[in-house]
């Protein structure tokens, strides 16, 4: 599948690398953490890679390495998201009116 | 590649489009949430995709379908699982698990390129010195990361490990990766290279990252985090799928500019922290100058006339917050006086936490509104302007002396605490920092030490400060 040459695949790399630094110098140091933790879950996109060789396998060590790439990648993809968007709820203009966070605590 | 393949690939190019859009509206806390439902919505569609295409292909196994679902429904358990239930405060802990599981699965899709081509001896270097920097990179950064998942835990020793030998088994390795590398590239189909390169790369995380200090860890995870995006690209490579490189490198230019942002908070050099050394908290204890200075010791019902009758307040917060889990009561406090009519304001210092913008987060747990943190640029303009700067579990970012020449903390940025009007220190003890010196700001003759726990004393504000105000 030597659809993509190399130039192709280098010119991509490097204008990604140019506005990655573009975007993200953008980002308030305040939001630093869910910044790293969302990014996290985008390079979760190995999953794709790992499903593509599950797809491929067919040899005993071919499942055993792609089943452990799936849980990984499965787990970056799904946790990233959850956990980046579970810390930006957070981050509010006005103070929460009513004191119900403060019940919330415990289960946090 | 036909029609279906092609249409794939069109998404997945959308999906990269929606990945900067996403990134790009981190740039403000108000559209940040949508910024990450985008990027999610993205990855969704992606793998919906992909699930397409590899039916359409029709070359899995039923085997393969069984690997593909329980692997996906194990691996998408344990992340809700550790998202739903993570406290804030480990937060830089499952930031460095998710980075180890991302560099895992990469270097096993390499792996797993060249086991089973079909003809590993004529893959050629496109294919494997790609392969071989993936295994490398991805390696690497799984070791590494558990490592330092288990520092930030507490179950691996969070102060440097060093062992005899062990500078020289750093230099040494690289040297055999680099000798495995081009071993790996030259012949493809060497299952002895394989092998050893994959161990070798192990064995570097470990060293890399044991000798490496607790405060230097902000700067270790966002590395780590460079290192994953980069060994994705490079499963891109391998597997020609532009939609890997692109995330791939869009991940690893965020990692290097936290890695650099962090690194110069610290006034640090990138290569000094990896090769170990201060920033340890058990360096030689530097000399203290001059004896025993004299300090001022303030009590709560002082503190609290102060900032009850202030009219700008800016709260110092350090990471010695969240180890006394005081977030909450301070968030209190702050509320209360600014009921009262009083300017609140929190100083960050970019390195307060254990990760990049970490004390950001543990603030905005306890209901302090973004309008209220200050980056360190933004807010040191200010303390000249406040009445009371009141420091709770920060020391080094605060002390003068960094702009010294002469010292460990020379040149390092620091929060301008010392020009604030009225300055309180909530501190257990006269304890050094994580630099090991004294620091100035405590002998200063309008600071007030308030020695006390964190939380008990940010309490006892609180109900001091009720008693003037209602």
């Amino acid at each position: 599948m030597n659809d993509l040459d190399l130039l192709t695949a280098i010119t991509v790399f490097v204008l990604s690398v140019l506005v990655g630094v573009e975007v993200i110098s953008k980002v308030p140091a305040t939001l630093h953490t869910p910044l790293m933790s969302g990014s996290n879950a985008v390079h979760g996109i190995v999953v794709i890679g790992a499903m593509l060789i599950a797809a491929e396998s067919h040899t005993w060590l071919g499942y055993a390495l792609a089943f452990v790439a799936m849980v990984f990648g499965a787990m970056n993809v799904v946790g990233g998201y959850v956990v980046t968007d579970r810390m930006l709820e957070m981050f509010k203009a006005k103070p929460a009116a009513e004191k119900t966070p403060r019940n919330e605590k415990t289960e946090v | 590649m036909d029609a279906v393949s092609n249409a794939v690939h069109y998404v997945f190019l959308a999906t990269a489009a929606c990945f900067v859009l996403g990134l790009h509206q981190m740039n403000h806390p108000r559209t940040a949430r949508r910024g990450n439902t985008v990027s999610a919505s993205a990855m969704a569609v992606a793998i919906a995709a992909t699930l397409w295409l590899v039916i359409h292909q029709n070359t899995i196994t039923t085997t393969g379908w069984l690997v593909l679902a329980s692997g996906g429904l194990v691996g998408a358990a344990l992340g809700l699982y550790a998202a739903r239930e993570v406290k804030m405060t480990a937060m830089p802990q499952l930031v460095s698990l998710f980075n180890a599981v991302g560099g895992g699965a990469a270097a096993l899709i390499a792996v797993d390129d060249l086991l089973q081509a079909d003809n590993p001896a004529g893959l050629g270097a496109r294919v494997s010195l790609p392969g071989a920097l993936d295994i490398v990179i991805g390696a690497v950064t799984f070791s590494g990361s558990l490592i330092a998942a288990g520092k930030l835990q507490g179950v691996v020793s969070g102060a440097p490990v060093v062992f005899p030998g062990a500078r020289v088994l750093n230099v040494l390795l690289p040297a055999a990766f680099v000798g495995g590398t081009v071993w790996l590239v030259l012949s493809p189909d060497s299952r002895t290279a394989l092998y050893a390169l994959v161990a070798v790369a192990l064995l570097f995380g470990v060293t890399m990252v044991l000798p490496i200090g607790g405060a230097d860890m902000p700067v270790v995870i966002a590395l780590l985090n460079a290192f994953t995006g980069s060994a994705v690209a490079m499963a891109g490579f391998v597997l020609n799928e532009t939609a890997l490189i692109i995330a791939g490198m869009l991940v690893s230019s965020s990692g290097g500019i936290l890695t650099k942002l962090m690194a110069d908070a610290m006034n640090r050099s990138i290569a000094n922290i990896v090769v170990g050394g201060f920033g340890t908290g058990d360096g030689a204890p530097a000399v203290t100058a001059g004896g025993a200075a004299q300090v001022r010791s303030v009590s709560a019902d002082d503190v609290a006339i102060q900032l009850a009758y202030a009219g700008k307040v800016i709260f110092v917060p350090g990471y010695g917050l969240a180890a006394a889990q005081a977030q909450h009561e301070l968030g209190d406090l702050a509320q209360l006086l600014a009921d009262h009519g009083v300017d609140v304001s929190y100083a960050v210092h970019p390195v307060a936490g254990r990760m990049p913008g970490h004390m950001n987060v543990l603030l905005a747990e306890a209901n302090v509104p973004y309008t209220q943190l200050k980056e360190m640029d933004d807010v040191n303009p200010e303390f000249p302007q406040a009445d009371v700067a009141l420091v709770i579990g920060a020391n080094d970012v605060t002390n003068p002396i960094a702009r010294r020449p002469g010292n460990a903390i020379s040149g390092m940025p620091i929060l301008d605490v010392d020009k604030a009007k009225s300055v309180v220190v909530i501190k257990r003890s006269m304890g050094h920092g994580y630099a090991g010196i004294d620091n100035e700001l405590y002998t200063d003759p309008k600071t007030g030490m308030f020695f006390t726990d964190a939380k008990k004393g940010l309490a006892e504000l609180k109900a001091a400060v009720g008693e003037f105000v209602t």
